[in-house]
C-alpha cells in the first residue's frame, strides 16, 4: 500500500469527505495517519465538524481500534517561510520579504513554487522518522486539487526542474517528484455516476497515466440505493394503474378506485420510476465507461441522513469493507 | 413523461403533510427571483454566473443565454471550461477565443446568441502583444517563465476571464454579456486573482527585480537599498540564479505594460461594480454548495457588487409529497410481509378478499402507523366503504394471476421506497436551504428542478431556462 495517497476528483464530488473517510480507514487499528489538504479551503475542518486547522499538525480523529487520524492545512506561504528558516535561517529577513511582497510573490505568481512547496511539505511527513526510525505517519492522504489541475499540480515539479535548471528549488522539486512518481505514491480519482465527472475522471486517468504519475482506485461517491431492479423496471412500463392502486390500498394508503387516496399516488409514484428507469440507464453507462479504464473502482453510498461524522466513519468501514486499506 | 403528477396538491398549503412539506410552509416566505425581468431589462448589460465547481454554473450561464437571445437581446456568452458536450451543442467546440454565433435558436424576437469559450493563454498572449512593440513581444512570449505563468498560474484563469469580459464590454457589440467564473478553489477567486496579479505585476518586487542599482542613487533610500539588494540576493538564493535572471528578464521586457494591469484589474472591478451589472449566485442545495454561496453573497455585499439572486439548481420535488418517507416505508413493509405470508400459506389470493381489502380502505386504516406520529389524517373525502373494484375478488384465480399480483406488490414496495428516498431528499434539502434562508432571508431564490441527465442540447438548455423563470421544483420531463 503507497504511503503518500493523493485523493482528487471534481468539484462537487465529495473528494474532501472520501479523503478524509480514507484517512480514518488507515488509521483503523492503531495505525496513524496525516490528513492534509492544499487549498485553504478549511474542508477537513468542516468535515471532522470542528474549529478551523491552524498551520500546524495536529489529532483530529480517534479511529476504532485506537489509531490516530492527524490533520495539517498546509499554508504555502507559511511553508515557503518554514522552508527558508530551516536552510537559510531566515528570521527578520524572512518577514522583511514578506513585507516586500516576496513571499506573497512567491507563494502565488512565480508559476510551481506554490505547488513545489505545497507537495513538498506532504512528502516530507511521508518521509519523516521519529527517533528510533520509525515513519512517524504510517500514510499521508492528501486532499488535493479537482481532477481538472490534478496533473498540473503534481507534476508542476517537472515544470519547475525545467524552469529552475539548477538551485534549491530545483533540488527541492527532483526530490519530490521522485516520491510522487514512485510506488510510494497513489493518486485515487473520486466521481460520481454522472456524465461530466465521470468523463473527467477519465480524461484525468489519461493525463496521469501520460505524466507518469501513479493512478490509484477510482472511488465513486454517492452512489444511490438501487431499489428497483431490471425486472421492476420492465413491469413499470407494462403495469396498469388499477392493479398499481389496488397494491397500494391493500398496503393501508387508502381507496383504489378512481379519486381515492392509492389512485391518486399512482401517476407522481410511476413517474417517478420512470425518472429512477432514466438515471438507472444513465448510471449503467457510466459504470461501462469507468470499466474500461481498467482500475480498481470502488462505490460509497449516499447517506440518507446527508454528510455528518457518524456518516464518515459509516464511509471508513465501507472502505474498510471494500479493502481500500 | 406521460404520467404527471398533479400539481395542484402538491402545492397546496391545505395539504401540508409531511415533515418535508411543513418545513416548507413554516418559514416566513422568501423573496422569488424573477429571471425573465432580468434579462428582458435592457439596462441589464452584465450577468455574472459564479459559486463553487459542480454546481451547474456553465449550464445556468448558457440557459439564461439562450432565454435572453430568444427573448430579443443579442447575447453573448462567456464560458470558461464547458463540458465538452454542451460546448459542442453551441458550437464551440474550438477553444479560440472567438465569439460564434450559436444556430438553431428562436430569432423572431429579433436576438442573437453568440458563445465563445475563454483561451486563457491566447488571451494572454493577446494582451502582451497589443501593448509591446513585435520585437520585446516576441522576446516576453518565448521567455519561459511567461509561458508558464500564463498557461500556468492558478489565477491567471480568474485575471483572463475577467480580462475578457473587460474587452467584450468595451466592444459593445453585445448588449448582454452572461460570463461563466472558472471552477476555482474557492467561488471567491474570480474576485480576488485578478487584483492580486495585477498588484503583483506592478508591485514593490517586481521593481526591486526591475532595478536594484537604481534604486540606491536616490537620497532617503538608502536603507531600502541595503534591504532590497539584500533581498536580491536571498531571492537568487531561494530561487537559484537562473531563475532569477529568466525572471528579471521577463520583468524587464514586461516593464511597458505593468502600470496596465493594475489598471485594467481595477478597471474590471469597477466594471462589475457598475450598474448593469447582475451576479447570480449558483448553488445545488447542498450542504458546501451553500456555505459557499453565503460567503459570496457576504462578499458580493462587501464589495458593493448587485447581487440579483441565488438560483438553487438541483432541487427535488415530488408529485406525491403529501405520502411521508415513514408512511411509505411502512406501506412496503406491509406489502412484503403479506407477500411472505402469501407465499407460505401458498393462498395468495385470500390477501385480496373482498374483506381485507375493504378493510384497508376504511378510514380507520388512514391512520399513520406508529413510526410516524406526526403525519396528520388525510382529510380526503374517504372512499365511502363501497367496494373500491369490482374486478378482484379472488375468485377463479390462476396461479399466474397471483404471481403476476405478487410482483406488481413487489413493485409497489420498491415504488413505495423510492418515493421514501425521495422524501428523505426532499427535507435534507429543504433543512439546507431554510439554513441559508435563515443566514440570509433579503437574498431572492429561484428553484430549477433537478433532471435525470446531463443537458447536451439548446432544447435541453431552453428547459432549463423556463425552470429558471418559473421557479418551481416539479418533477422533470424526459428528455425529448
Amino acid at each position: 500500500m503507497s504511503r503518500l495517497q493523493v485523493v482528487s476528483g471534481k468539484g462537487g464530488t465529495g473528494k474532501t469527505t472520501v479523503a478524509a473517510a480514507l484517512a480514518l480507514a488507515l488509521a483503523t487499528e492503531g495505525k496513524r495517519t496525516l490528513l492534509v489538504e492544499v487549498e485553504g479551503r478549511q474542508g477537513i475542518a468542516q468535515v471532522f465538524e470542528t474549529e478551523a486547522l491552524p498551520y500546524e499538525e495536529r489529532k483530529i480523529a480517534v479511529a476504532p481500534g485506537g489509531g490516530e487520524v492527524h490533520a495539517l492545512a498546509i499554508d504555502a506561504e507559511r511553508a515557503l517561510l518554514d522552508y527558508l528558516q530551516m536552510f537559510y535561517k531566515l528570521g527578520s529577513a524572512g518577514r522583511a520579504l514578506k513585507k516586500l511582497g516576496a513571499i506573497d510573490f512567491a507563494t502565488t505568481i512565480a508559476p510551481g513554487v506554490r505547488d513545489v512547496l505545497l507537495t513538498g511539505k506532504a512528502c516530507e511527513a511521508v518521509r519523516r522518522k521519529d527517533r528510533s526510525g520509525r515513519f512517524v505517519y504510517d500514510y499521508v492522504v492528501m486532499d488535493a486539487p479537482p481532477t481538472g489541475r490534478i496533473t498540473r499540480f503534481l507534476n508542476v515539479n517537472d515544470e519547475v526542474a525545467g524552469l529552475a535548471k539548477i538551485g534549491p528549488i530545483h533540488n527541492q522539486a527532483q526530490a519530490v517528484m521522485r516520491v510522487l512518481k514512485s510506488p510510494e505514491t497513489a493518486v485515487h480519482l473520486v466521481t460520481l455516476l454522472e456524465e461530466m465527472p465521470v468523463q473527467e475522471t477519465v480524461d484525468g486517468i489519461a493525463e496521469l497515466r501520460a505524466a507518469r504519475l501513479p493512478v490509484g482506485r477510482i472511488i465513486v461517491n454517492m452512489v444511490r440505493p438501487g431499489l428497483l431492479d431490471a425486472a421492476d423496471l420492465e413491469l413499470v412500463g407494462t403495469v396498469t394503474r388499477s392493479s398499481v392502486a389496488r397494491s397500494l390500498s391493500s398496503a393501508g394508503l387508502g381507496g383504489a378506485r378512481r379519486g381515492g387516496h392509492a389512485e391518486r399516488l399512482v401517476d407522481p409514484l410511476l413517474a417517478q420510476a420512470e425518472e429512477y428507469a432514466e438515471r438507472y440507464a444513465l448510471e449503467a453507462e457510466q459504470r461501462a465507461a469507468l470499466a474500461e479504464v481498467d482500475l480498481p473502482r470502488h462505490e460509497l453510498p449516499l447517506l440518507a441522513e446527508g454528510m455528518d461524522l457518524a456518516g464518515l466513519y459509516t464511509l471508513a468501514k465501507e472502505l474498510r469493507a471494500q479493502g481500500v486499506s | 413523461m406521460s404520467r404527471r403528477p398533479e400539481p395542484a396538491h402538491a402545492h397546496d398549503p391545505a395539504h401540508s403533510g409531511g415533515s418535508a412539506h411543513s418545513a416548507r410552509h413554516s418559514l416566513s416566505p422568501v423573496p422569488t427571483l424573477d429571471v425573465d425581468p432580468l434579462i428582458e431589462d435592457r439596462g441589464t448589460r452584465i450577468v455574472v454566473c459564479c459559486g463553487s465547481g459542480g454546481v451547474g454554473k456553465t449550464t445556468t450561464a448558457a440557459a439564461l443565454g439562450l432565454r435572453a437571445a430568444e427573448r430579443g437581446r443579442k447575447v453573448v456568452v462567456l464560458t470558461i471550461d464547458p463540458a465538452r458536450r454542451l460546448a459542442q451543442s453551441m458550437g464551440i467546440d474550438s477553444l479560440d477565443n472567438i465569439p460564434r454565433r450559436v444556430k438553431g435558436i428562436d430569432d423572431s424576437a429579433g436576438g442573437e446568441l453568440h458563445a465563445m469559450m475563454l483561451d486563457m493563454k491566447r488571451t494572454f498572449d493577446e494582451i502582451v502583444e497589443a501593448h509591446a512593440d513585435p520585437e520585446r513581444a516576441s522576446a516576453i512570449l518565448g521567455n519561459p517563465f511567461y509561458q508558464s505563468l500564463s498557461a500556468g498560474f492558478a489565477g491567471t484563469q480568474e485575471y483572463m476571464a475577467m480580462e475578457k469580459l473587460g474587452q467584450l464590454r468595451a466592444r459593445d457589440e453585445w448588449d448582454l454579456i452572461v460570463v461563466d467564473t472558472p471552477p476555482s478553489r474557492s467561488a471567491l477567486d474570480f474576485l480576488d486573482a485578478p487584483k492580486r496579479l495585477g498588484s503583483f505585476l506592478d508591485g514593490k518586487l517586481i521593481r526591486v527585480l526591475l532595478t536594484p542599482a537604481k534604486v540606491g542613487g536616490r537620497a532617503g533610500m538608502k536603507f531600502l537599498n541595503v534591504g532590497m539588494s539584500m533581498m536580491t540576493g536571498v531571492l537568487g538564493k531561494v530561487l537559484g540564479g537562473q531563475l532569477l535572471n529568466d525572471m528579471q528578464t521577463f520583468v524587464a521586457a514586461m516593464d511597458s505594460m505593468f502600470g496596465g494591469f493594475r489598471t485594467r484589474a481595477d478597471a474590471t472591478f469597477k466594471l462589475l461594480q457598475a450598474p448593469g451589472t447582475a451576479f447570480l449566485v449558483v448553488a445545488a442545495p447542498e450542504r458546501d454548495a451553500l456555505r459557499e454561496a453565503a460567503y459570496f453573497v457576504e462578499r458580493l455585499a462587501a464589495e458593493d457588487m448587485p447581487l440579483a439572486g441565488l438560483v438553487l439548481n438541483r432541487v427535488h420535488g415530488s408529485g406525491a409529497d403529501r405520502l411521508s418517507a415513514e408512511r411509505a416505508l411502512a406501506a412496503a413493509e406491509n406489502l412484503e410481509d403479506s407477500r411472505i405470508v402469501d407465499q407460505e400459506d401458498g393462498k395468495a389470493g385470500l390477501r385480496n378478499s373482498p374483506d381485507t381489502y375493504e378493510s384497508s380502505s376504511t378510514p380507520a386504516a388512514e391512520t399513520p402507523p406508529p413510526e410516524a406520529p406526526g403525519t396528520p389524517a388525510q382529510d380526503d373525502v374517504p372512499d365511502g366503504g363501497s367496494p373500491a373494484t369490482v374486478d378482484d375478488t379472488g375468485a377463479g384465480r390462476t396461479d399466474d394471476e397471483a404471481a403476476a399480483e405478487r410482483s406488481v406488490d413487489q413493485l409497489t414496495a420498491g415504488l413505495l421506497r423510492l418515493h421514501a428516498e425521495r422524501m428523505q431528499l426532499l427535507s435534507r434539502e429543504q433543512r439546507t436551504r431554510d439554513r441559508f434562508t435563515a443566514l440570509h432571508p433579503e437574498v431572492a431564490v429561484t428553484e430549477v428542478a433537478a433532471l435525470p441527465g446531463d443537458v447536451h442540447d439548446l432544447t435541453g438548455l431552453r428547459a432549463i431556462g423556463d425552470r429558471l423563470a418559473t421557479n418551481r421544483p416539479e418533477l422533470p420531463e424526459a428528455s425529448a
